[in-house]
């Protein structure tokens, strides 16, 4: 009923599942906004397709969609990135005192 | 570059964002994590523009451009205190992206005539329907939490059932299009049906249980990209997409378990809409006594420990230097200064962790629940600063209240509670709480930052 790259696909999915499961849960609460900021860059991951859409030679409809999917999946990915940099770089151990 | 070398770049890029994560597991390593990251992000955008069916540079410059500007400006302009809907926001444009990348590969395919085969139809209507309802149930959240739309529940009468028509209908669309997946009027209804469903489910959820409703929608952009993935048969978006889906579902059962409920309580329940009736159920539960800043110097100044619990009203009032300014002359006098941080403090998950560190708070001295609970009894005073059913014994004590049984930090047992509030009003959830009204508590009115630097000028002038 499924063709071999739909089960691979399928495969991949279910393991990055229980990895996702497995890596995310050590993550401490203290950076759980960071976690979802961070976590929401890599979401961005989309602009792969979306460049695909918008970079090949096809109907300029679907040309344009690719074009705004970039630009959403973009602002995710610089945003994303960039606000979590800044949040991680105030979190500080007692040892360092800024003053 | 040839197709090979291209999927080698994304397994990589797969493998700098599992690392990357895995970082995230030590505020030590954690910024590493980030630029792991994006490192990999990089990569794979890098090997994308490099196969040989993308030839229309122009438009992909340009594009790419145009979101790194805004995404720049964005990350830079925003207040460490409007996190939530900066957050909210991000995981909307996630949504978007992934509906209009599956548009485009269908509208592709009529004009080449190519009808996808297999799994693709499934996938495209899924990215779409996730996608769309990410988007719209994002900018919603986004607008309660920016307060450009009340952050209480909003309801109407037959409202579960005229969602449920909805879903229903918007489920009947989805199947036509899986049958004929180049019908673009269909692929146009569920879009559409989609961005109403993101609407009607977010909008009767109230602004304490948004922490949830992030979480969750942080998941679904996840999950859109994932299905993404299967439409263009990428493993990068798979991978990736997985990993962000499983993050979000992750908190989203942390923030469900923090507050004892389901999340279906959570997305359906209206909590904190019942305002009346619940207050009505705490009849006179004795006094509540007023004091002062300078009142409570006195205590603090002979106090040996000191726990602060923040909640969004420190967040509201943007009272998080002050506080730190505060613990410092307390810590200067020798009182060991902790701050308790309940699982759903504020209006997403880590929110007052993320506003602590941006007042120089160093991370060791923000204490989990679990941890910290046992710690009350011996701990002189309490300042309880913006938080209000988290500290509530209610839920400890009163089989009748709505928030029984959800796990709250136990304050009512340290010797002294103070607790910093604007008013008597109840808090969002609109449960009365008992605590105001204990033997060891005292309250103090007014502004948040404002109380807290005449507390602390008391202090010094003690």
């Amino acid at each position: 009923m499924l063709e071999a790259p739909a089960i691979a696909a399928l495969t991949i999915l279910v393991l990055a599942l229980f990895v996702g499961v497995e890596v995310i849960s050590k993550v401490p609460p203290l950076l759980h906004t960071p976690l979802m900021s961070g976590s929401n860059a890599i979401s961005g991951i989309t602009i792969v397709g979306a460049i695909l859409a918008a970079g090949t030679e096809h109907a300029a409809l679907a040309k344009w969609l690719g074009f705004a999917a970039i630009v959403f999946a973009m602002i995710n990915v610089v945003g994303g990135f960039l606000v979590t940099n800044r949040m991680l770089a105030m979190f500080k151990p007692k040892d360092r005192k800024a003053d | 570059m040839t197709t090979t070398l291209i999927q080698l770049a994304y397994l990589i890029a797969a493998v700098l964002f599992i690392l990357g994560l895995r970082n995230l597991s030590s505020p030590k390593t954690a910024s590493l994590g980030n630029v792991m990251s994006a490192v990999g992000m990089l990569i794979a955008i890098v090997a994308t523009l490099l196969y040989q069916e993308v030839v229309d540079y122009g438009m992909v410059i340009a594009g790419i451009l145009v979101g790194s500007v805004i995404g720049l400006v964005a990350a830079r302009r925003v207040a460490m205190t409007d996190m939530p809907q900066m957050v909210a926001l991000l995981n909307g444009f996630g949504g978007a992206a992934s509906t209009l990348v599956a548009g485009a590969e269908v509208i592709g395919r009529i004009s080449t005539d190519q009808p996808p085969t297999g799994v693709v139809p499934i996938a495209v209507v899924l990215s779409v329907l996730i996608g769309g309802i990410t988007l719209t149930g994002s900018l919603v959240a986004f607008a309660k939490l920016q307060e450009l739309m009340t952050g209480s529940p909003i309801q109407y009468p037959g409202q579960q059932f005229i969602n449920a028509a909805i879903a229903l209908g918007t489920l009947a669309l989805c199947v036509l299009l899986v049958m004929s997946p180049l019908d673009v009027g269909l692929l146009a209804a569920v879009a559409g049906a989609a961005l109403l469903l993101g609407v009607l489910l977010v909008i009767p959820i109230g602004g304490a249980d948004m922490p949830v409703v992030i979480a969750l929608l942080n998941s679904y952009s996840g999950l859109a990209a994932c299905a993404t993935g299967f439409v263009l048969d990428n493993s990068a978006l798979v991978i990736s997409g997985s990993l962000v889906g499983a993050s979000g579902l992750i908190l989203t059962k942390i923030m469900c378990d923090a507050m004892n409920r389901s999340l279906g309580n959570v997305l359906f329940g209206a909590f904190g809409a019942q305002t009346e009736q619940a207050v009505v159920g705490g009849e006179d539960q004795g006094t509540a006594t007023a004091y002062t800043p300078l009142d409570a110097a006195v205590i603090f100044s002979n106090a040996q420990s000191v726990v602060v619990v923040p909640g969004y009203g420190m967040a509201v009032a943007q009272a998080q230097h002050a506080v730190r300014e505060l613990t410092d002359s307390l810590a200067e006098s020798g009182i060991e200064v902790n701050f308790a941080i309940h699982p759903v403090a504020g209006r997403m998950p880590g929110h007052m962790n993320v506003l602590l560190a941006e007042a120089d708070v160093p991370y060791d001295r923000l204490i989990e629940m679990d941890e910290i609970n046992p710690q009350f009894p011996e701990t002189d005073v309490v300042l309880v600063l913006g938080a209000n059913d988290v500290v509530n014994p209610a839920a400890r004590e009163d089989e009748s209240s709505p928030i029984y049984g959800m796990p709250v930090l136990e304050v009512d047992k340290a010797t002294h509670v103070f607790v910093i509030k604007r008013s008597m009003n109840p808090g969002f959830a609109g449960i009365q709480n008992p605590l105001f009204f204990k033997d060891n508590t005292m309250m103090i009115f007014g502004d948040a930052k404002k109380v807290v630097i005449e507390l602390n000028d008391a202090i010094k002038n003690y």
